[in-house]
């Protein structure tokens, strides 16, 4: 018969609330880079140039096939012994290149679900492919992009979980401490769970009030 | 004003779309492109503004010679003004701002002016009063109406018709024409590709008939479409005017 012991849970709020800034902050810094890196690769992939073009759908598909633990393992203990790399960054890269290359499908796709007469209209008007882009296709793009987006961004949340594996004292790491000293793996790791579910549903509302006000006719 | 010398355009697979075609259009005049469908007539006009690009030929189009490697397009387009059969407005901006966005990003004008600009096109094209009406919420005649007035808005010297017509309901094709009437008669250099005969007839000084991407016979509209000369363009002519009675103003594909 498993004995609860919720009681030992509360001593250890200050560190769990620690790791749990510890998680939002990675989280919210690899989502601004990959979203940089995905909608430059994205992009890419849809521009009119090659090697370029190539040299995009060389990086997604790259990155989609191999496991996020081990991208993390080569830019922490890997690229780490020649560059000292603190396990923030080393997390913060690793997370970044790996749902870039997401992102940069999800980006692709946007932009490719748009009629292509958008753009022959935007180049017969006199706009660069630079310009219509800018102004005609990417605004309908994003839009359609958000719900994507979001479910990317709610994977990218939990797979930060995996940056506990290079040291950085997130809420898995936390968890598994506080969990080594306690015993008692569900009090730890609901309460753990608890933290994940609440940040990704705020994550979703977050998106879905965006797409409420992007919304027009 | 626009000259077009020995154009061809191949497609993937090594078919023409295009071929050997030698067509000029003076400026002021109403140049209708007839021909069957899969003819080549969307791919020639398209060549004119550089949407498909050249296998062999030139295009000079007001003294700018057109080859495709070296040709500044984006300069090219905005003296020629293009409406498409599906009219491609911008979805997410309203009828105003479809006209305002292209002046304020390629000719640079500053909002004011073009907002000036657009209201006072909008009010030309019978739409004044719905300037903010997203494309969702316009008729099919109403959003043609809209992207002639956006292509107006750059001050082309040319404009370019691809079948502004074909796909709009009967009761909206009238008014579509009659605002390229309106252009016609203030001596708008423009090409059109469109089976309708009567705005052909009445509206254009020249018309050519278009086969296979060859071009086959050309001449004064009115004599094109009722005495052709040619068989191939006789048998057309007799295939889309025979078209029941009282449905003036149809399209025809």
């Amino acid at each position: 018969m498993y004995t609860w012991h919720w009681e030992q849970i509360p001593q250890y709020f200050p560190l769990i609330a620690a790791a749990t800034r510890r998680t939002i902050e990675i989280s919210l810094v690899s989502i601004v880079f990959a979203i940089a890196i995905g909608a430059v690769a994205g992009l890419l992939r849809v521009q009119p140039l090659k090697p370029l073009r190539f040299l995009a759908a060389a990086y997604v598909e790259l990155l989609r096939n191999i496991p996020l633990m081990l991208v993390l393992y080569l830019i922490y203990f890997g690229m780490g012994a020649f560059w000292p790399i603190s396990p923030f960054w080393a997390s913060v890269v690793g997370l970044s290149i790996f749902e870039g290359a997401y992102v940069a499908e999800i980006v692709r796709a946007g932009i490719q679900s748009v009629d292509r007469g958008q753009m022959e209209a935007a180049r017969s008007l006199g706009m660069s492919w630079l310009q219509g882009m800018r102004h005609v296709i990417v605004p309908q793009a994003v839009r359609r992009s958000l719900p994507p987006l979001t479910g990317q961004f709610v994977s990218l949340v939990k797979d930060s979980s995996l940056a506990s594996l290079v040291s950085y004292e997130e809420l898995m790491l936390v968890g598994r401490q506080i969990n080594s000293r306690i015993f008692s793996p569900f009090e730890v790791f609901l309460t753990i769970g608890a933290l994940y579910f609440v940040i990704c549903l705020a994550l979703s509302l977050l998106s879905r009030w965006m797409e409420a006000r992007l919304v027009g006719p | 004003m626009v000259e077009i010398r020995g154009v061809s355009r191949r497609f993937p697979g090594g078919h023409f779309g295009v071929r050997g075609v030698t067509l000029d259009v003076h400026k002021g005049e109403t140049l209708v492109i007839m021909g069957p469908s899969g003819s080549g007539k969307s791919t020639l006009l398209r060549c004119v503004n550089g949407l498909e690009t050249l296998d062999e030929g030139e295009i000079i189009i007001d003294g700018m010679r057109v080859n495709h490697d070296t040709t500044d397009w984006n300069k090219v387009r905005e003296e020629v003004g293009m409406v498409f059969q599906g009219f491609h407005l911008f979805p997410n901006r309203t009828a105003l701002m479809n006209l305002v966005l292209p002046q304020t990003v390629v000719r640079k004008r500053p909002v004011a002016e073009a907002e000036r600009n657009a209201r006072t096109l909008l009010d030309r094209v019978g739409l004044a009063g719905k300037e903010s009406r997203y494309p969702s919420e316009l008729s099919g005649g109403e959003k043609q109406r809209v992207a002639i007035a956006r292509a107006l808005a750059m001050n082309p010297k040319i404009m370019l018709f691809d079948e502004p017509t074909s796909a709009l309901d009967p009761e909206m094709i009238l008014e579509v024409l009659e605002v390229m009437r309106g252009l016609a008669r203030e001596g708008m250099t423009m090409l059109v590709v469109t089976h309708e005969i009567g705005f052909a007839r009445e509206a254009a000084q020249r018309a050519v008939f278009l086969d296979e991407g060859v071009l086959v016979e050309a001449g004064p509209a009115k004599e094109l479409i009722d005495h052709p000369e040619t068989s191939r363009c006789r048998a057309f002519m007799q295939r889309i005017l025979r078209r029941p009675e009282g449905e003036e103003g149809k399209a025809w594909t």
